[in-house]
């Protein structure tokens, strides 16, 4: 079996697994929705039995898990009785809102990371050297949510200036399509500036120590036999080869990264999957938590898959194992 | 009996008297010895605290006069939203904290420890289906699971430890199944087998020893990451409301709008708390590793 297809076979394999497993979370465990909803909404009988009729509770388990699949199929996630709304529709708008910030920090972290990670590597030993990894060490072992706080507390109380709530500014009014995306550019500072200093370390760490192998390599002496810069060593001829490992590391930053990101939803209230997984639990509104468990759980098997796609390309080694 | 012996010799090569000798190399690490002094200062914080200075949560503020007070001589830390003392409530939050970390970690330790040894060792079907279960709790996101499972489950300080420990397991299981499969390999290991030793035997002996140096490091590391979930998780509205930890003081000072108030003095310490608990168990971690394995000395 080509290893392409066999990796798409998991794949599959693995949303499947996510499928079932979702279901028994919230439908078998706690007993039925309809339980989960009336827990925290008051319903009437006739309500009640209308819903189980909805959600196919009267049949077996099999019975149950069809329907379940069915209406999935039909991208029909429920609906939130704490929103009023179908729960698909309040994803649909979280998931985008998600997916700017992801971009826009992802950039930051990885780029500043590999920079910052091949600076402290390529002067392995120095006192910086030194001092970057302690840094690196410290930041990530900081609660990604309070240095949310913490910013918010230096920019919204002390400074002021940047904004620390939302996407936009509330009832602001736009001339142009510009000034939106500036308000938003505005909007991201803190909440990318966050995940920037507690996650900028993971690439920090992974670039240093590979750079430093890479630079102890055979064909590093050969580039400073033929004279070339120390600078051209570093950057065209290390930090290349370097990257490799960086790339395979990502794959287990993926992780790291929803947490990190719902964590700064939370503070910063961006509008995005993780505060609705936030408020969805504060107002144990389960049809919504349930959906926004299942959407970054395939997000993220998804994801894994394309890293694993594009490692693959850059490396053919692997390719042919 | 003689064979047994010389199959046994290689297997207790680890000297006994490792877990001192392992304490006075960490502590000759610079940076090791920055994390057990961290360590050393939390573990006293967390253990006689609570007794000097006892937090009770029901010791509520009379009037609206005694909220969110700033430090004074009465508080040395100020008052939190509902007037209680914040250092007091600071002491008894490092209990709750380490514990919930520590009682996650062996349970994570535990199930990956045997998935890994049990994997490596008998290879073949029970290696493939063990390591696809691990590949599929290694990608899926682990934050948004748990919260899954607390807000089902319920808020209580058992619940969390579970869905802590029975998610934490899967880097453990892969670490400690490579190990496990090159021990395999060894001679001793094919020698004390057709002298007729059964597996739960050479596991005992001539594996798990072998494996152990790597589950200590292992899980000095994993304690920090269980630490900074209970905190995640806490601050998300899951904690046990009945026993505070650092993270549901975060959670409360977060809602209550302690932040926007200024009320640095509750904020503030919850969170160099967990900085310094998760710092020293990570520098300890690292510094144990570069000590058990030398080929990373230097990086």
């Amino acid at each position: 079996m080509p290893p392409l297809l066999r990796r798409f076979l998991v794949l599959c394999a693995s949303i499947f697994a996510i499928l079932t497993f979702n279901f028994f979370l919230f439908h078998i465990i706690p007993g039925d929705p309809i339980r989960l909803i009336a827990r925290s909404q008051r319903l009437s009988p006739e309500q009640v039995a209308k819903l189980r009729e909805a959600y196919g509770l009267d049949g077996s388990i099999f019975t149950q898990y069809w329907t379940y699949l069915k209406n999935l199929a039909h991208g029909d996630l429920g609906y939130s009785f704490a929103l009023h709304e179908n729960v698909a529709d309040v994803v649909g708008r979280a998931l985008l809102n998600t997916l700017i910030l992801l971009t826009v920090s992802t950039t930051v972290v990885v780029l500043l990371g590999i920079v910052i990670g091949v600076f402290a590597g390529s002067r392995h030993g120095s006192k910086s050297d030194s001092a970057t990894v302690v840094t690196s060490l410290v930041f990530w072992s900081l609660p990604t949510f309070w240095v949310g706080m913490l910013l918010v507390f230096i920019f919204g109380v002390w400074f002021g200036g940047l904004p620390i709530s939302g996407i936009t500014t509330p009832n602001a009014e736009y001339q142009n399509y510009f000034q939106y995306i500036a308000d938003i550019a505005r909007h991201l500072i803190l909440p990318t500036l966050t995940l920037a200093l507690v996650d900028i370390a993971f690439f920090v760490i992974i670039t240093r120590t590979s750079l430093i192998e890479v630079m102890s390599e055979d064909y590093m002496l050969t580039a400073r036999g033929k004279g070339l810069s120390r600078r051209t060593m570093v950057w065209k001829h290390a930090t290349r080869n370097a990257l490799l490992p960086v790339v395979t590391a990502s794959v287990l930053y993926i992780s790291a990264l929803v947490a990190g990101a719902i964590q700064v939803e939370v503070v910063f209230s961006w509008p995005g999957m993780g505060l609705l997984t936030y408020n969805s639990v504060l107002a144990r509104d389960y049809p919504t938590l349930e959906a926004c468990f299942l959407i970054i759980s395939v997000a993220v098997l998804v994801a894994n898959f394309v890293a694993d796609l594009v490692y693959r390309r850059l490396d053919p080694r692997v390719a042919v194992a | 009996m003689t064979f047994e012996l010389s199959a046994n010799e290689e297997a207790t090569a680890v000297p006994a008297s490792g877990f001192l000798a392992m304490l006075r190399s960490i502590w000759a690490d610079r940076l090791g010895r920055i994390g057990l002094i961290l360590l050393l200062l939390t573990a006293v914080v967390a253990l006689l605290g609570p007794l000097v200075f006892p937090f009770n949560p029901a010791d509520v503020g009379v009037d609206s006069s005694t909220i969110l007070q700033p430090p004074s001589s009465a508080h040395w830390l100020g008052t939190d939203e509902l007037g209680r003392d914040v250092f007091r409530e600071f002491l008894a939050g490092a209990r709750i904290s380490l514990f919930v970390g520590i009682m996650a970690t062996l349970i994570s330790t535990i199930i990956g420890a045997g998935i890994g040894i049990a994997a490596g060792y008998f290879m073949g079907p029970l290696d493939t289906a063990l390591m696809s279960a691990t590949d599929f709790f290694l990608v899926i996101p682990a934050l948004p699971l748990m919260i899954a499972m607390g807000a089902i489950f319920g808020q209580n300080l058992l619940i969390i430890i579970l869905v802590i420990g029975l998610l934490s397991w899967p880097r453990t299981a892969r670490i400690i199944r490579s190990q496990t499969l090159s021990l395999r390999q060894r001679q001793y290991v094919s020698r004390a087998k057709s002298l007729g030793a059964s597996d739960a035997r050479i596991i005992r002996r001539n594996v798990a020893p072998h494996v152990m140096q790597l589950i200590v490091a292992n899980t000095i590391l994993v304690v920090a990451g269980c630490i900074l979930a209970e905190a995640t998780l806490s601050f998300i509205g899951l904690g046990d409301p009945d026993r505070i930890s650092w993270g549901s003081m975060l959670h409360f000072a977060f809602v209550s709008g302690a932040v926007g108030l200024g009320a640095w003095w509750y904020f503030l310490p919850p969170g160099l708390g967990i900085l310094v608990v998760v710092l020293g168990f990570t520098l300890v971690g690292h510094s144990f590793e570069r000590i058990a394995n030398p080929r990373l000395k230097g990086h």
